[in-house]
């Protein structure tokens, strides 16, 4: 059993996955550490350039298009590419090779061919402006083809990695800046250190983990907001509230079972994100639970999220834009209230 | 030996025709449903490019991809069953016009997002590169998607790891209904080759020999490991950009002009100057294809329709 940070687990997944298959490859933007180079943005890929030299850590020029389009095609004559974004947000340079390309191959050639890569996406505002700040999780939930997963835990990021390494479908993994710990400390990180244990496993997709059981209210929560649910519901404890706290883990599937099963218990739902408000993809879980659930509801549900903003830059308003512990504590006394 | 070739060169080019006019008449009596690109003009394109390749060479296509299909062996009535939306289509009555191909022999499913097949062959030569395998990839596109963000991120993917794709423009003036005078600084595409540090080559289009030789020689090249290649194949079509087009945004004395060294005419009077073959010999190949043809329009038409209990296979990959 090993105590390791997320950057150490993802780089442990991705590690494992290259020693066990020779067809699994890494590609990105100043991903190697040859010659000085960075090993990844946030350092998850360091150390691999050693270990399976150049042309399975493979540098890119910064072109968003061919990143895409390499893996998409590699995937498609046998290679199992995870390819490697700096920023979420540069996925935008990319929609066309993601929600064209890799999601609707398999389904226009009628099961001719298949896309198994992982792209891994940053997110997450961390006082860098509104270019490199966004969670866009909820974009991709809705193209079919695609699968979306969100790993918060070290013991997860491998499992779920490792999944979708293994997934013959385009994989999108978003991960948080603020959870990775590793060399750039970013304000307000968290950084969580978890144990990984030493035997192999894989964590399959679309089962949700309930992380704290409560018997008042549901909390459902993803990536960072997840802690601070958690954060949340210690507090509210003292309150004499009880909350139930679930991290979907993967967004594609989604496990609306273990929800709905939550909610016909504590009769209230709060999904926090830092997704935004309108159009996130705490919008469907809302949707999906009114209509499949709606009588065992004893309250509206209530979405906390980031507001409808470009993300600012400056600290004071990233900080009031973003869910705070605060805002999910007022609002799930508020929820109780009504 | 180069006999045989030219034959089954003018096989291949008279079959994509045949198959294409085939398609508009089916269209113009209505028994066809979607719309359709016609290569019609430009099959030496198609079939000096791809004459003799393996199997295991792959090709990537566009929006307009019958020909390229029907020269790299896509069945033909796997193809017409595609375009009737049947289960027994190439690809299950799930694509469509512009998406059909056939794996199995190389022709990687159509894509009819301009330029959206470049950075993808680039992947593919990738992947061969890394299997150590001295196979090509074929990439088509059009003048237009040279204009592309994915052409620049593509070729230069490409040229900076050396990989074997061969990148074919097929130069037809025209992007829909707008002149390249229009969309284009310079005279020749080709000449983009050189800010990759890529070989750069203008081509006949429209002599499928002078495209099967410059073919051979970025084949040989990618073979080789020794990069990708670029190759402007000037050509037109000589059917509108898609079935309702009637050109009328093209001059006649430019059309008159093309129209005039048409690819399969050209090859033919080579054919006939050279007493490779008879007018007999070449009716007969005419008749073999219209046969072909039209048996697959007939089964397709015949072939069952897909089911809507089925709408949702394959949107995620349903296991080897």
């Amino acid at each position: 059993m090993a105590q390791l940070t997320m950057v150490q687990a993802l780089n442990k997944a991705i590690a494992d996955e290259m020693e066990r298959d020779s067809s699994v490859f890494c590609l990105g933007e100043d991903i190697s550490d040859k010659d000085g180079g960075f090993g990844g943005a946030f350092a998850v890929t360091r150390g691999l350039y050693e270990k399976f030299g150049e042309e399975r850590v493979l540098n890119t020029p910064i072109s968003e298009i061919l990143i895409s389009g390499a893996a998409i095609g590699a995937a498609m004559v046998g290679s199992r590419p995870i390819a490697d974004l700096q920023y979420g947000d540069f996925i935008f340079c990319m929609m066309d090779q993601l929600c064209n390309q890799a999601a609707k191959m398999c389904y226009m050639s009628g099961g001719q061919v298949k896309v198994p890569m992982v792209l891994r996406a940053p997110v997450g505002a961390t006082q860098r402006g509104a270019q490199h700040a966004q969670s866009l999780e909820g974009f991709f939930t809705r193209v079919p083809g695609l699968k979306v997963i969100c790993p918060a835990t070290p013991y997860d990021a491998v499992g779920l990695l490792k999944t979708a390494i293994r997934d013959d479908n385009p994989v999108i993994v978003f991960e948080h800046k603020k959870l990775y710990g590793g060399k750039r400390v970013e304000a307000g990180a968290i950084a969580p250190v978890g144990e990984v244990p030493d035997k192999e496993y894989t964590i399959d997709f679309g089962k949700a983990e309930i992380k704290r059981e409560g018997t008042d209210i549901t909390i459902v929560a993803n990536l960072l907001m997840m802690y601070r649910a958690m954060e949340a519901a210690s507090h509210l404890e003292k309150e004499g509230i009880s909350c139930e706290v679930i991290d979907p883990r993967t967004l594609v599937p989604f496990d609306f079972d273990t929800v709905i099963k939550s909610v016909k218990k504590t009769g209230r739902l709060m999904i926090v994100h830092e997704d935004t408000y309108s159009n996130g993809w705490g919008a469907e879980i809302s949707a999906y639970v009114a209509e499949h659930a709606i009588y065992y509801l004893d309250a509206p549900i209530v979405r906390v999220t980031t507001y409808d903003t470009p993300i600012p830059f400056s600290p004071v308003l990233e900080d009031y834009v973003i869910p705070s512990t605060e805002r999910i504590i007022e609002s799930v006394r508020q929820l109780m209230d009504s | 030996m180069e006999a045989k070739m030219l034959l089954e060169m003018y096989e291949q080019m008279d079959l994509i025709r045949t198959y294409e006019e085939t398609l508009y008449y089916l269209f113009l009596e209505g028994i066809m449903p979607g719309s359709i690109h016609q290569s019609h003009g430009q099959e030496a394109c198609a079939v000096g490019m791809l004459y003799g390749l393996r199997k295991t060479d792959y090709m990537a296509s566009t929006h307009r991809p019958a020909g390229h299909d029907i020269a790299k062996g896509v069945s033909v009535k796997d193809m017409m069953c595609e375009m009737f939306g049947k289960e027994d289509g190439c690809c299950k009555g799930r694509g469509g016009a512009m998406h059909t191909g056939d794996i199995t022999v190389g022709a990687i499913p159509a894509n009819a997002i301009v330029g959206g097949n470049i950075p993808i062959s680039t992947g593919i030569g990738l992947s061969l590169k890394m299997q150590k395998r001295d196979d090509v990839v074929v990439c088509f596109f059009g003048d237009g998607a040279s204009n592309e963000g994915a052409f620049h991120e593509g070729l230069n993917g490409a040229a900076i790891w050396k990989l074997p794709v061969i990148f074919v423009c097929e130069n037809n003036l025209y992007g829909a209904s707008t002149s390249i005078k229009n969309t284009l600084n310079i005279e020749d595409i080709a000449l983009r080759a050189d800010s990759y540090g890529m070989p750069g080559e203008v081509v006949d289009g429209n002599d499928v020999l002078a495209v099967y030789a410059a073919a051979q020689r970025a084949i040989t090249r990618a073979r080789k490991g020794e990069g990708p290649t670029l190759l402007e194949l000037k050509t037109y079509r000589i059917a509108g950009h898609s079935r309702s087009d009637g050109c009328a945004y093209r001059d006649d004395v430019e059309e008159a002009e093309w129209f005039a060294r048409d690819p399969i005419e050209l090859l033919k009077n080579k054919i006939l100057k050279e007493k490779i073959a008879d007018e007999q010999i070449l009716a007969d190949i005419h008749e073999k294809n219209e046969q072909i043809v039209n048996e697959a329009v007939d089964y397709a038409i015949e072939a069952k329709e897909p089911s809507v209990d089925d709408v949702l296979l394959n949107v995620y990959w349903e296991g080897d």
